[in-house]
């Protein structure tokens, strides 16, 4: 090595003792090829090397896990013999650079990770951060990102049926661009591990799409390391979709597994071939025997390193037992893939690679795939951000005014503008598509229906990354219960900035610790999940910010429960108790301007037994609707109520709060609630039952909201603040 | 004596997406669903066709460009021209523009966004295979859920279109009132479906097929695939 001149893995992204461990392994020093490979696989992004130890203190055990963290998604047991395959993912970095293709290609990798499995998929969910929509960038970010996941997304035929938009300062820098998809299978054909014992001698067969030069070091330059202001030059490393070749890839893959020809399926991702070989090989307990010339390439002249490390969309790697080759190849022509063999089984544990006649690699499979280091890095707790806490400060506001400001205010108002450029419907199972608390699919051919919700709570985050965790999850689990259905398990993408600063760390680790003690609150198991580190640029770090993606079931779709108010002459009850609790509220990042203070508290036992109220409630169909308490807190939830039906209502605020406590106070474990008056009775009875306090509110009717004396304005001049926000910021025609 | 049960054929190209709703809406309504290849050449003897919505080929040159060369359109065409009845939704409604079996073509919405929405929709003629149930001036509510459904023609086109009553369904008002406000894409005319002369052939770009469950949406859907059932049985449009 010349003197000054990097080495060559730590250009790659290794560190001199991942060099040093991979010298060992091999007893010699690698090639640059093997290195190429090493450095992908040993990437933060694929060996989750800061987080795996963390990861495993999360609850991953229940009575409806079939498959629980380690797979290419988690799967859950919903009766009649069929499986719910659920992943939440990031694609944040790519879609910083080139905000179409990276939200498009990230929709398409999470498309792939569910048919891995074995499982159509049926719904996509996509949880999405970006800067205030006043700066041009962000704009130019959100538009592509948006058409991005309208343009792949639509063109497979899985509807998107759900997600959520926040705007905040941090992420103008590091837009983040989370997707999750859920698929349904038969249980039997769920392709795991242990499903599968594939056979030295068994074939790997490559099919899709031909492999090219896109994305390449995708895994360690784009998703492992913080966005400079170069960023520009990492857009080769930006893979491209193709939306078309994915559906067929949907409709070949589910054809494979349902005529029973595969041994083991895995799709190509992160890391491409070096990634979905040793996992392949490793998974099996084997080897195997690579030719990387039978690899249909877009473009001659790909080195082999560049083939083996090129993240080249919609391809999908099936290990076939020689007798069933001939008819997986037929399927692949029927949908029109290109498929071939690269690559055969072996016993033992090499991986050997060849093109060209020469060994290009060969290294023990495992130790790409899991052998990778771990790291316990440092962890410290940062200084408490600065400002007073917001509760307890002198309101001499206007509550209508504040409340009108909060409708507007980009994250609370509708998200139609993005709801419209998705199809929510192909498939014909979307009883609640994008905009309510959580979207409902009904399970094709059964009674039965997913509620499904994602949530993150970033600036509570900041605040207290322990209890901003716990609040995501019992905000999906709530968002999930409101609807009327029981919260079954979470998926999570975990969205932090950079895991070499303690201060990150610390963060991690209490948001690790939140998601724990709620998940296990709630019985809501872990199934698996993602990690996105890095989310940082210069000085400038996202929020800590888990987003939980929740799976509940309805047993009975038809007792599903609306949001809104359905109509007039009903009692509006809140189930819950207020508490004066500001810090981190709406109403104090956007009319206060006040950053500081500590998050709402949240009592477990409090919201376990909300959840046990709106159940029971919903099942003996009691509710016309229930609405979770959130961001902007009891006023913003019953604007929110009366808007969805142009449904008008008087209130009365109940105890001693002051009115803008009483109305933004975002305490956790509430839901605003409607029923026939003839009901209030049982209601009330139930809500004793489980030591829930109920408080009767109001009445709905008419075309106005009434608050106390405070508040009266009409429907129609909320809706069109609420409705017009974001396309006025835009530009655009509402 | 069991009444006979109309068989309806529904092509899948490789790209179509709501094959599989259009199947079940047959099944929902009363019929058969016979699912078809787009790589043969023989329609199975069914009693109608459906084409339905999705992005054939990719719609990669221009949406429905080549699945209107696919070896069933000629089957298809000539299934058509002896009076067999084909509805084409979306996508479906796009490949028989671009077949010339139907007059116009489809281009990008005037918001350049794809949108998915539900909307009214007014019935201009019962002279079609799809709407000999319903009544001029009736409404219906379904979802449309497209990127290029703007429907534009020549002028000389547009007026034979508008002369000869080809215009099927209009974008409109709940009260059936035609105006830009509700028209969602920039179609000429609100123009959301037309028909060839005879009314054998439709096409529309909403999603009939998404509106015949009530559990998941409006039912407009309803009376054009009850329509299609019928004509499907007595083999002639109106």
């Amino acid at each position: 090595m010349i003197a000054g001149e990097t080495p060559l893995h730590r250009s790659l992204g290794l560190e001199d003792d991942e060099y040093d461990s991979i010298v060992a392994t091999l007893g010699r020093v690698p090639n640059r090829t093997e290195l190429a490979m090493y450095s992908v696989m040993w990437s933060e992004h694929c060996s989750y090397k800061s987080s795996k130890i963390h990861l495993k203190t999360l609850p991953t055990d229940g009575p409806a896990v079939l498959v629980g963290p380690g797979q290419d998604a988690g799967a859950i047991d919903v009766g009649d013999g069929m499986a719910v395959v659920f992943k939440l993912e990031s694609h944040s970095h790519p879609s910083a650079i080139e905000p179409y293709q990276g939200a498009a290609t990230g929709v398409g990798g999470i498309v792939r990770d569910i048919i891995s499995m074995g499982a159509r998929p049926v719904a996509l969910l996509d949880p999405l951060m970006f800067g205030p929509l006043t700066d041009e960038r962000n704009r130019w970010l959100f538009e592509g990102v948006v058409a991005g996941i309208g343009g792949y997304g639509n063109c497979i035929g899985v509807p998107t049926v759900g997600g959520e938009v926040r705007f905040a300062d941090a992420h103008s820098s590091n837009p983040c661009v989370n997707v999750m998809c859920v698929g349904v299978a038969r249980a039997d054909d769920l392709v795991t591990a242990t499903a599968l014992t594939p056979q030295a001698g068994s074939v790997m067969v490559l099919y899709g799409a031909a492999t090219g030069r896109d994305g390449i070091g995708g895994v360690s330059i784009l998703a492992s390391a913080t966005l400079e202001e170069d960023a520009e030059v990492s857009r080769p490393s930006v893979q491209i979709g193709d939306p078309f070749a994915e559906k067929l890839l949907i409709e070949a893959s589910l054809e494979l597994i349902a005529t029973g020809l595969l041994e083991g399926l895995q799709d190509l991702g992160g890391a491409g071939l070096s990634c979905a070989l040793s996992e392949s090989a490793s998974r099996a307990g084997m080897g195997a025997r690579v030719d990387l010339d039978a690899v249909a390439l877009r473009e001659p002249g790909l080195e082999a390193f560049e083939v083996l490390t090129s993240e080249s969309q919609e391809r999908m790697l099936a290990i076939v037992h020689p007798s069933k080759l001939a008819a997986v190849q037929d399927v692949c022509a029927k949908w029109g893939l290109a498929s071939s063999v690269i690559a055969e089984l072996t016993a033992g544990d090499r991986l050997q690679i060849r093109s060209h006649d020469e060994v290009v690699a060969d290294v023990p499979a495992r130790s790409l795939a899991d052998d990778g280091p771990t790291y316990d890095r440092p962890a410290t707790a940062p200084a408490p951000p600065p400002g007073d806490d917001p509760t307890f400060l002198p309101f001499d506001g206007d509550v209508t005014d504040a409340l009108v400001m909060l409708l507007g205010s980009p994250s609370i108002a509708s998200k139609r503008w993005a709801f419209e450029q998705y199809d929510q419907l192909v498939l014909g199972n979307t009883i609640v598509g994008p905009g309510a608390d959580a979207a409902v699919v009904r399970l094709e051919g059964t009674l039965k229906a997913l509620a499904l919700s994602v949530d993150g709570k970033g600036r509570f985050g900041r605040l207290d990354p322990y209890l901003g965790a716990m609040h995501a999850v019992a905000e999906a689990a709530r968002n999930v219960a409101v609807s009327g259905a029981k919260p079954v398990a979470i998926t999570n993408c975990l969205n932090f900035g950079n895991p070499e600063r303690p201060e990150v760390m610390w963060q991690f680790i209490e948001s690790i610790r939140g998601i724990r003690d709620a998940c296990v609150a709630l019985g809501t198991p872990v199934t698996g999940g993602n990690v996105s580190f890095y989310n940082e640029s210069g000085d400038s770090a996202i929020d800590p910010t888990p987003v939980i993606g929740m799976v509940g079931l309805l047993g009975d779709y038809r007792l599903r429960v609306p949001s809104a108010f359905p109509r007039g002459g009903l009692a509006v009850c809140l189930l819950g108790e207020t508490f004066p609790e500001l810090g981190g509220s709406e109403l104090a990042e956007v009319v206060l301007a006040e950053t500081g203070g500590r998050p709402p508290a949240l009592d477990l036992d409090r919201e376990v037994a909300l959840q046990a109220l709106l159940l029971g409630a919903a099942n003996e169909t009691l509710l016309q609707s229930a609405h979770d308490c959130a961001e902007g807190g009891l006023a913003v939830a019953l604007a929110e109520c009366a808007i969805g039906a142009g449904q008008g209502f008087a209130v009365a605020l109940t105890g001693d709060l002051p009115p803008h406590v009483a109305m933004f106070s975002e305490s956790a474990s509430r839901a605003v609630v409607s029923l026939a008056r003839g009901d209030e009775e049982r209601l009330r009875a139930l809500a004793a039952d489980h030591g829930v306090p109920l408080a009767r509110i109001g009445e709905t009717g008419g075309p106005r909201v009434v608050i106390d004396g405070l508040v009266d304005v009409t429907v129609e001049r909320l809706a069109d603040t609420w409705e017009g926000a974001i396309p006025r910021l835009l530009g655009a025609a509402v | 004596m069991t009444a006979a049960v109309p068989r309806i054929g529904v092509v899948t190209f490789p790209g179509s997406l709501d094959d599989r709703d259009a199947l079940r809406a047959v099944a929902t309504m009363g019929g058969e669903p016979v699912s078809l290849w787009h790589a043969e050449h023989d329609l199975h003897g069914v009693d109608a066709v459906v084409l339905p919505g999705g992005f054939s080929y990719g719609d990669y040159l221009r949406a429905g460009a080549i699945a209107a060369r696919a070896p069933l359109l000629d089957q298809v065409a000539a299934f058509a021209a002896v009076g067999g009845s084909v509805l084409g939704i979306c996508n479906g409604f796009q490949i028989l523009c671009e077949a010339g079996l139907l007059p116009g073509a489809l281009i990008r919405n005037r918001s350049l966004r794809f949108i998915c929405r539900i909307v009214t929709l007014r019935v201009e003629t019962a002279q079609t295979a799809v709407t000999r149930g319903l009544t001029p001036g009736e409404t219906l509510q379904m979802p449309m859920k497209h990127g290029e459904g703007q429907w534009v023609a020549t002028p000389e086109q547009l007026a034979d279109v508008e002369e000869d009553g080809l215009v099927v369904f209009r974008y409109s008002s709940g009260e059936g009132i035609v105006d830009d406000v509700h028209n969602p894409n920039g179609a000429t005319n609100n123009i959301a479906g037309v028909r060839n002369a005879v009314g054998n052939v439709v096409g529309l770009m909403p999603h009939p097929e998404h509106a015949v469950d009530p559990d998941v949406g409006p039912t407009g859907g309803q009376a054009l695939f009850a329509s299609l059932l019928e004509a499907a049985l007595e083999g002639s449009p109106a």
